[in-house]
């Protein structure tokens, strides 16, 4: 279909445009900016005057929880809660159930998402098989599967042999490794930041030394094997100090960090709120800052949602008997307005992360910009209007967010994959 | 209650009781009013057993609507409740419930022979079949329900009653 | 988020923790449990204050002493007591915390007395009762995890005003496994709340949470120096299982270092009292001369708890039912 999307604000960081022009896409594509191409009719136009043209976001992190956790949400319901969101590229994690170490399952799940016809799903392999940290998996197989990365999920390899094993195979292709930085003896029993509110409430504490003792590691191996590698979710100042320490020794590695840890602490905590119960843990309101700062400067390069949705049941226990994670995909965008107005950024950097630089991390090339040939894939938002986030406005399975009863900034109004337009907002 | 003096009914109220007192004749105060008058009685009579001090507060009846009262203090009855004639002292009688509340409390130590009542003054508005034995003045109309008479006790002792009007 | 422990008027709702109580309501409890020390001397130990209430004891967590003290308490005041040792039943088929709630409130329950291993169970419990509408059943902690043991605290505090009345000119030690005690956490909170200029504790590193100075409260490692001058000896109790979990070496010497002896117990005031929350390791946390001897106030601690477990138990149980009229009751 040849849609116009008429008199919108281009804000697309990838070729630095920030100006009101006319948006043409036929064929699932982009086909002009500004002037209409020669013949051009329009089948349908999108009236954008007052709101933003962005590209459709891409997530770093999205578990859509098929296969094997469809009780806390289903391919259906999380590609709905995509498209809502404006987030047409999701990577997933691997943790799925089994783990997506088999090329069969990744090609399944691909195959599914397309037949869904919704966001396009860019999967992460297991590192290891059944990510327990003992043999490889066939990541050469995996990437021709589909796979654009290997991770190992929040489930850290204990032996540093088959991590740097797993490093230098990777390194062999040139293969992307994404790594949780997690010391797992640590870690070990914890669930909330080791500091003054995790000893006030009693809960068990993780120390900054669980991820900055793995950061050492996964740095160090990564520099011998000379493995391609990304950090995910960081949560510490501590963390990131590291990382810039290593670029400054010339080693080429990004990070990315979620939207729960640039806007909360620990102290959010506040009487037991298992919506908090995260993984990485929460920390304090000076790494929290020095996050929002990192993130601001480019230090840290990329923003995800890390999206986990859980079922009620999961939520509704004691903290530390609660299950980690919080959903996120209808709140990327807003998270990031709301980060990006605090830091005093233009709206151009502040999604930067959320599109060009999430690109690069995941190695898209055709998304993620709206340059003349890109695929069309769209996000028509309102940059002003506040939404509240309640239960019932939630498209995901999953309620659980420690944002419930906010407003946040940013409603999406239109969403477009491939040409075709999959959400109207209102 | 201007007309009322507080000191002059204590003197009364003590010359009703002192016919009948015997050296087994036990006082209990019930706190606070009753208490003060109580201490009072007991010096003025010569009352032998040593004074009893009630408080009622986990007796009362509207536990369950009013809640539990601030600061309840210790009840001490220092004699032996078995076998007993007590005179409960209270300053101002009315419903009769603080007077139930404290021979409750008071069957909790022991089974007494015998229980009376003496009281400063009778307000009226009975609620439960209760009567006191000795009482110094009965007021001849029934105060409204929104106005409280209570007996107070300056820094030097002196008794004196004070009615207030409930907001 | 309101303090989930009191309701809109700014009562108290539940008993859960010590951290954030008001001073006010702080003192208002050991007041009130002053008078009901001497029900226990009586021929008839009951009052008739929760006649007719039905008070469940929910234990998730072994234990006998902590369950019968509350189980006295509210048989003291009339009420009818169920017990209830969830690790043997429903629980382990794995009915849910808030299904179990569920399934005793449409028993009738009026109060809830929870011990439970996960840090703010009780909380939860509490937070549930209100988002149904429950608002005339009352919880109280009776430990939860690590977070709080707030009975544990009011009469350790009962305790301290009964032998030494003044809170502000006291120098207060707490010793030993800080880190795993919500005994220690409670009783932190209630002496930092009332007033005492000095509150030390004293242990191993492995032993003390981190940035616990945050809680308003001196560190010592040396056990001698920091009882030097001390009012109150506050010891916890030392659990076995930490012997193995690589934070001790072995009993003896934590005995040698963090133990209390007579010669140690010389450096604090010569009037200092020796408290501990029961049930006692002779030998490991504390000298049998000492637990037995003069300046140890262990035994009372014991009474006093019954007393204040009343006091708790009666001032929630005052709530308004919402069907109540409110007329007033005169004497």
């Amino acid at each position: 279909m040849n849609i116009l999307i008429s008199n919108g604000r281009v804000v697309d960081p990838a070729n630095r445009t920030d100006a009101v022009q006319n948006v043409y896409v036929a064929g699932g594509k982009i086909v002009a900016l500004g002037s209409a191409p020669d013949g051009f009719v329009a089948e349908r136009t999108i009236d954008a005057s007052g709101l933003v043209v962005a590209p459709g976001f891409i997530d770093l992190a999205a578990r859509l929880r098929e296969p094997g956790f469809e009780y806390r949400a289903t391919l259906e319901s999380e590609m709905e809660a995509a498209m809502a969101g404006g987030v047409t590229s999701l990577a997933i994690p691997p943790d799925t159930d089994p783990a997506l170490d088999e090329p069969g399952l990744v090609e399944m799940l691909t195959y599914r998402a397309k037949k869904l016809n919704r966001a396009h799903i860019y999967p992460v392999g297991a590192l290891t098989i059944g990510l327990k940290g003992e043999r490889l998996s066939e990541m050469a197989e995996l990437v021709e599967a589909g796979c654009v990365a290997f991770s190992q999920a929040n489930v850290p390899i204990v032996d540093n042999g088959v991590l740097m094993r797993a490093l230098q195979y990777a390194a062999t292709f040139g293969f992307r490794v994404w790594l949780q930085p997690i010391a797992p003896f640590l870690a070990r029993g914890g669930n909330a930041h080791d500091g003054e509110v995790a000893t006030r409430m009693g809960l068990a504490g993780i120390p900054v030394a669980a991820e900055t003792v793995a950061l050492y590691t996964y740095l160090e191996l990564a520099k011998i094997t000379g493995a391609r590698l990304h950090i995910t979710r960081l949560s510490s100042a501590a963390g990131l100090a590291l990382i810039e320490q290593a670029r400054a020794e010339g080693m080429d590695v990004t990070c990315d960090v979620s939207i729960n840890h640039v806007h909360l602490c620990d102290m959010d905590i506040g009487y037991f709120n298992p919506n908090c119960h995260l993984i990485p843990p929460l920390r304090s309101q000076r790494d929290r800052e020095a996050l929002c700062r990192g993130l601001a400067e480019g230090r840290i390069n990329a923003l995800c949602s890390d999206h986990t949705p859980v079922d009620d049941d999961g939520k509704q226990a004691p903290f530390s008997e609660s299950e980690p994670g919080a959903t996120g995909l209808e709140l990327l965008l807003p998270l990031t307005l709301k980060w990006a107005g605090r830091a005093g950024l233009s709206l151009l950097d502040g999604l930067a992360r959320i599109t060009s630089d999430a690109a690069r991390i995941v190695g898209i090339t055709k998304a993620g910009h709206l340059s003349v040939g890109a695929r069309a894939d769209v996000c028509v938002f309102d940059p002003d209007t506040h939404v509240a986030v309640t239960r019932d406005s939630l498209r995901s399975q999953g309620k659980n967010t420690p944002f419930l009863g906010m407003e946040l900034p940013g409603q999406v109004r239109y969403t477009l994959v491939e040409g075709q337009v999959m959400y109207e907002g209102r | 209650m201007n007309q009322l003096d507080a000191e002059a009914l204590c003197r009364q109220l003590a010359e009703q009781i002192r016919p009948h007192v015997t050296p087994a004749t036990a006082l209990v105060g019930i706190y606070t009013g009753g208490l003060w008058l109580a201490e009072r009685l007991h010096k003025a009579l010569g009352i032998q057993p040593p004074l009893g001090a009630i408080d009622v507060s986990f007796y009362r009846d509207d536990y369950g609507s009013k809640g539990l009262h601030a600061k309840p203090q210790k009840t001490e009855i220092p004699f032996n409740v078995d076998g007993a004639h007590v005179i409960l002292v209270d300053d101002v009688l009315y419903t009769g419930r603080t007077t139930r509340a404290a021979l409750n409390e008071l069957f909790d130590f022991g089974r007494p022979a015998a229980v009376e009542l003496a009281v400063l003054v009778d307000r009226g508005s009975r609620e439960l079949p209760i009567a006191a034995r000795y009482c110094a003045h009965t007021l001849p109309e029934a105060l409204p329900h929104d106005q409280s008479l209570e007996l107070q006790r300056d820094a030097a002792g002196g008794f004196t009653l004070k009615l207030t009007q409930r907001a | 988020m309101r303090n989930p422990q009191l309701n809109q008027h700014g009562e108290l709702q539940h008993l859960l923790t010590l951290d954030g109580l008001p001073r006010d309501i702080l003192t208002a409890i050991l007041d009130t449990a002053a008078p009901f020390t001497e029900v226990a001397e009586r021929e008839v130990k009951k009052l008739p204050l929760l006649r007719g209430k039905s008070v469940f004891n929910l234990f998730f967590e072994n234990s006998t002493r902590t369950r019968t003290t509350f189980e006295i308490a509210a048989k003291r005041l009339s009420a009818d007591v169920v017990n209830l040792n969830i690790n043997t039943s429903s629980a382990a088929k794995g009915e849910s915390l808030l299904d179990t709630v569920d399934n005793l409130c449409a028993m009738q329950a009026d109060m809830f007395v929870v011990r439970h291993a996960a840090s703010g169970a009780p909380m939860l419990i509490a937070q549930h009762l209100q988002n149904t509408g429950r608002d005339h059943i009352h919880v109280v902690n009776a430990g939860d995890g690590r977070h709080a043991h707030p009975t544990q605290g009011l009469l350790d505090m009962y305790t301290i005003r009964h032998f030494k009345q003044d809170f502000t000119n006291l120098t207060v030690a707490i010793v030993g496994d800080v880190l795993h005690s919500r005994v220690a956490r409670s009783q932190i909170a209630a002496l930092t709340t009332l007033g005492v200029p000095e509150v030390r504790v004293i242990g191993p590193k492995t032993l003390l949470p981190t940035e616990v100075e945050k809680l308003g409260v001196r560190v010592f490692h040396d056990m001698r120096e920091g009882l030097k001058g001390v009012d109150v000896v506050m010891m916890l109790r030392l659990q076995n299982e930490r012997m193995n979990g690589a934070l001790l070496p072995t009993p003896q010497e934590y005995y040698k270092i963090w133990g209390l002896t007579a010669e140690k117990l010389a450096l604090a005031k010569p009037d200092a009292i020796v408290m501990h929350p029961g049930p006692m390791n002779r030998g490991v946390e504390i000298d049998s001369a000492v637990a037995d001897g003069t300046q140890a106030v262990i035994l009372p601690q014991v009474t006093f708890g019954i007393a204040v477990r009343m006091a708790v138990m009666s001032m929630l149980g005052s709530h308004l039912a919402p069907d109540s009229t409110g007329t007033r009751i005169h004497a």
